[in-house]
């Protein structure tokens, strides 16, 4: 990963920089509360912003794991699948949960099974840890398959978003899916913002950049990895419930298939490794080429992270 | 246990083995690539499927078995020496999970040729093998798989000779054994680069008729890489040898799994048990049982 | 999460919970409880034998440090200098003999646990972290005595920020310490060796260590650089009273630096004693000029 981080190497407080700031949040949040909601329209948000919104959080969450802590997973979508399901269930079968706790242990469960399937990367390096993480890529969409508890006993492992609400007001509109989508992703975004910048994110970089002067600096490596794990997968599970229940409304387990995680691991290679920004940039760019391939996404997007590497 | 079921075990393990030699057929490839360039080449199960569905496609338009055989065997050592030549040249010198990331976008971009290519439609492959199973002591043993096996077998013998008796064979064991000293005494890296991704298009080319005989050409044909991946992981990525003896193993443990473990869980385990199988082996020996263990220079 | 977490450290306290444990093996000399109990001994070796597949590349090391010094540790290529510092340091695991630090004894030094030991090092080859700039590297060094979780600085929490701060004040010191300002805020990857070096430095001294180990820490620099840093090396001593381990070859520096000199070839030490004794020492004169025929000849 020869890649920098420059975004968590930046320098301390300039005025000038922080009012271009300001600046731009107020635009995002113009456009994002006002503009959109206000002009977009219904095909706009269904099938651009809404799928773009929930694969970029994904990518916010892979890149913490392998652009800044240097574990390079391959099993992303199995997390999205453990937090969409999770979700689902939670909802289905406590009464009257709110949804903002429904996404959270939703995530937590994702969080869970990634620090399980985080375990052979305390031992385990390079290639044998990337083909480990297949393990939970196979295993999560298998068991949601056989297991029937998963998807209430639908036949086919189906599972359809439920009502949407916070604070009794619906949120089952287009218009509606899309401010709980964009809300969420902006608060996790800015979330793993500050985390990237604190000694945490600093933690997860010595260990990608050096595993050995980590540890004897006193880093806690074992831990610092497990953490990486665990957020990162937390986030790509809330990401896994915004795929699920704002974008499709109605997925299978073998939606959260292994194209889907390198999917998201082509956004983060294109985007540029450990760059937050980049997560978002690549999504829509791809999302816009998608209509002048012929053939599969894929192999575009594939060229393009090619041509990333050369240059 | 009685002496049917004994046998019966028998069957399955043998059966199991048989299909193990498939396996080690793909994983070869990508041991021979990871050992001269430290890349772990996703691409290899696209340059299976282009191998099978441009023969097969020769084939089909009439051309006769051995002058197809003979032209694929061309573009595949085309292929391999392209994909070497624009794709991994310009990216030496970076990380191996650079050169990784950018196979897996390789991969994707063969199979999009392939498509353009040749269609997307699913093709027989018949190559005159008859698959009647025969009997040996009361077990059934198929003879395209045994014949399957025996190919293999002939194919790794030819690789070491290759690689023990010739002069750019020797060069690529020096090549393995540390880049630096082969760069400092004057062999010509690139070269062997060229020659390693040739003979992969060639391992590519068997693997893929006879895996293409066996389950058809289509385009599923290129998730036998999801097959190899543990074998790979389970005999170190860069030991011919653990490709063999993992691909035997896996395939072993994953029939008895599946015939004696399957009906306790709903079956269909065949997807991940040959990656926990590998994992759990990794946890033991990080490396994989044959892998190089690498030594922490401080 | 948490839980998991919770669960990694408890693996890591397990694993030096065991490496102490094994203090209490009768098998350790006396020797070694003797010197490790003196006040004036920091680091104290005994019997130290390692090999690497067949090859013993140490055997049978003794070596007592005492506070405040400045130890170098010299030798051929292959003497096992750095197999030393590792072993000291915990990368390397001893087959035989014992290692006593501050007062507490080990068979296999913890290495996650070197920092809050006391000791800090350097590493030959650069072991920087390239994404991080070079303000940020030296910060890492005091990561030890952090205490703040992820959530705690996420949310900004007082003991998030009063840890930052501390921290960001100590960073400065070395910072101007050892005149890193005009780089202070670029990415420790695009600056050149010899400064990349002193930001190691930095990176160790900031931890405040009682023991710095220093492998080569002017290797492929230019006489000017050298000098330079072994200004810095001596005034880390002077002024912060640490404890100095320093392996070199560049002999001429090591023997104006230091105030004893251990004298390694092929694996044994062969000469232990002030840079004057160890000069005239027969031994030494045999392993360095005698072997100089024809061999990488380095100037004594």
């Amino acid at each position: 990963m020869a890649v920098q981080a420059l975004d968590a190497a930046r320098l301390p407080v300039d005025w000038a920089k922080l009012v271009q700031k300001l600046a731009l949040a107020t635009a995002l949040f113009v456009v994002a509360y006002g503009v959109v909601p206000a002009y977009a329209s219904g095909y706009l948000v269904e099938a651009i912003l809404l799928p773009f919104l929930a694969l970029s959080l994904a990518a916010v969450g892979l890149n913490l794991l392998t652009g800044y802590c240097g574990q390079l997973s391959l099993g992303s979508s199995a997390f999205m699948a453990v937090g969409a399901f999770g979700a689902y269930n939670f909802n289905l079968r406590v009464e009257g949960l709110p949804l903002a706790v429904t996404m959270i242990l939703a995530g937590i469960s994702a969080a869970g099974f990634g620090v399980v399937f985080g375990l052979p990367s305390l031992r385990l390096r390079g290639f044998y840890l990337a083909v480990s993480t297949l393990a939970a890529q196979f295993f999560v969409q298998w068991a949601l398959t056989k297991f029937g508890w998963f998807s209430n006993d639908n036949p086919s492992g189906v599972i359809s978003a439920p009502h949407l609400a916070v604070a009794g007001l619906s949120l089952d509109s287009a218009t509606g899916r899309y401010l709980l989508s964009v809300t969420t992703v902006m608060v996790l975004t800015a979330l793993v913002w500050r985390l990237v910048n604190s000694a945490t994110g600093r933690n997860f970089i010595a260990v990608r950049d050096n595993e050995t002067a980590a540890r004897v600096i006193g880093v806690p490596v074992l831990r610092t990895k497990l953490l990486a794990f665990a957020i990162s997968s937390f986030i790509i599970g809330i990401a896994g419930v915004l795929w699920a229940f704002t974008y499709l409304r109605t997925v299978e387990p073998a939606g959260f298939n292994l194209d889907r995680s390198f999917q998201i691991l082509f956004i983060i290679i294109i985007g540029g490794l450990a760059s937050i920004r980049g997560a978002f940039w690549v999504r829509r760019s791809s999302l816009s080429s998608r209509s002048f391939c012929p053939g599969s996404a894929h192999s575009c997007s594939a060229a393009c992270s090619i041509r990333a590497f050369s240059t | 246990m009685s002496y049917y079921d004994f046998l019966f075990v028998i069957e399955v393990l043998v059966g199991g083995l048989l299909s193990g030699v498939m396996y080690s057929l793909v994983a070869i490839g990508f041991v021979l690539i990871y050992k001269t360039s430290g890349v772990l080449n996703f691409a290899q199960g696209s340059m299976v499927l282009f191998a099978a569905l441009t023969f097969v496609s020769l084939v089909e338009r009439g051309i006769p078995f051995a002058l197809s055989l003979l032209i694929t065997f061309a573009v595949m050592v085309a292929l391999g020496f392209t994909i070497e030549r624009t794709v991994l040249r310009p990216l030496v010198n970076r990380s191996p999970m650079t050169l990784f990331m950018a196979t897996l976008g390789l991969s994707y971009i063969i199979e999009g040729a392939a498509q353009l290519i040749w269609g997307t439609q699913v093709h027989g492959l018949d190559l005159g093998i008859d698959d009647t199973p025969f009997e040996v002591g009361g077990i059934l043993i198929s003879s395209f798989d045994l014949l399957a096996a025996a190919i293999a077998a002939a194919m790794v013998a030819g690789l070491s000779a290759f690689f023990y008796w010739t002069r750019i064979g020797l060069a690529f064991r020096a090549v393995a054994d540390d880049q630096f000293a082969a760069l400092a005494v004057g062999l010509r890296l690139p070269r062997i680069w060229g020659t390693v991704w040739t003979a992969a298009g060639f391992v590519a080319l068997v693997a893929g008729l006879l895996w293409g005989a066996r389950l058809g050409v289509r385009f599923s044909l290129s998730l036998i890489v999801l097959k190899a991946l543990p074998v790979l992981v389970l005999g170190g990525f860069d030991s011919i040898l653990g490709a063999i003896v993992g691909g035997l193993i896996i395939g072993a443990s994953e029939k008895l799994a599946e015939v004696y473990l399957g009906p306790f869980v709903g079956g269909g385990i065949e997807g991940w048990f040959a990656y926990a199988l590998a994992l759990v082996v990794l946890l033991v020996r990080p490396s994989g049982l044959f892998g190089q263990k690498t030594v922490e220079r401080v | 999460m948490i839980g998991a977490s919770l669960g990694a450290a408890a693996y890591e306290r397990a694993s030096e919970i065991s490496a102490i444990l094994a203090v209490a093996n009768p098998v350790g000399d006396r020797r070694l409880a003797r010197l490790s109990s003196r006040p004036d001994v920091v680091l104290a070796l005994s019997g130290i034998g390692i090999s690497f597949g067949g090859v013993k590349a140490l055997s049978d090391v003794d070596l007592e440090v005492e506070v405040g010094e400045i130890r170098a540790v010299i030798g051929p290529n292959g003497a096992g200098k750095s197999s030393l510092i590792n072993i000291i340091s915990g990368l390397y695991h001893a087959d035989r003999g014992r290692i006593a630090i501050g007062g507490q004894s080990f068979s296999r030094v913890p290495a996650s646990r070197l920092a809050r030991l006391g000791v800090a090092r350097t590493f030959q080859n650069l072991a920087l972290f390239g994404g991080l700039s070079v303000r940020n590297n030296i910060a890492c060094g005091r990561v030890h005595t952090r205490r703040a979780s992820f959530v705690e600085h996420i949310a900004g929490l007082p003991r998030a920020r009063s840890e930052d701060a501390g921290i960001a004040e100590k960073t400065d010191q070395i910072v101007a310490f050892l005149h890193l300002e005009s780089v202070a805020d670029r990415l420790v990857a695009t600056l050149p060796y010899g400064l990349q070096k002193r930001v190691e430095l930095a990176r160790a001294l900031v931890a405040e260590p009682k023991l710095l180990l220093l492998d080569e820490p002017m290797a492929g620099m230019t006489a000017t650089e050298k000098a330079e840093m072994a200004g810095f090396v001596r005034a880390a001593r002077d002024r912060h009273g640490v404890t100095i381990i320093l392996i070199e070859h560049d002999i001429g520096v090591v023997m104006g630096l230091s105030d004893r000199v251990a004298v390694l070839d092929y694996g044994r030490k062969i000469a232990d004693g002030t840079p004057a004794e160890v000069r005239a020492d027969p031994a030494v004169i045999r392993a360095y000029i005698g072997t100089a025929e024809g061999e990488n000849g380095e100037d004594i």
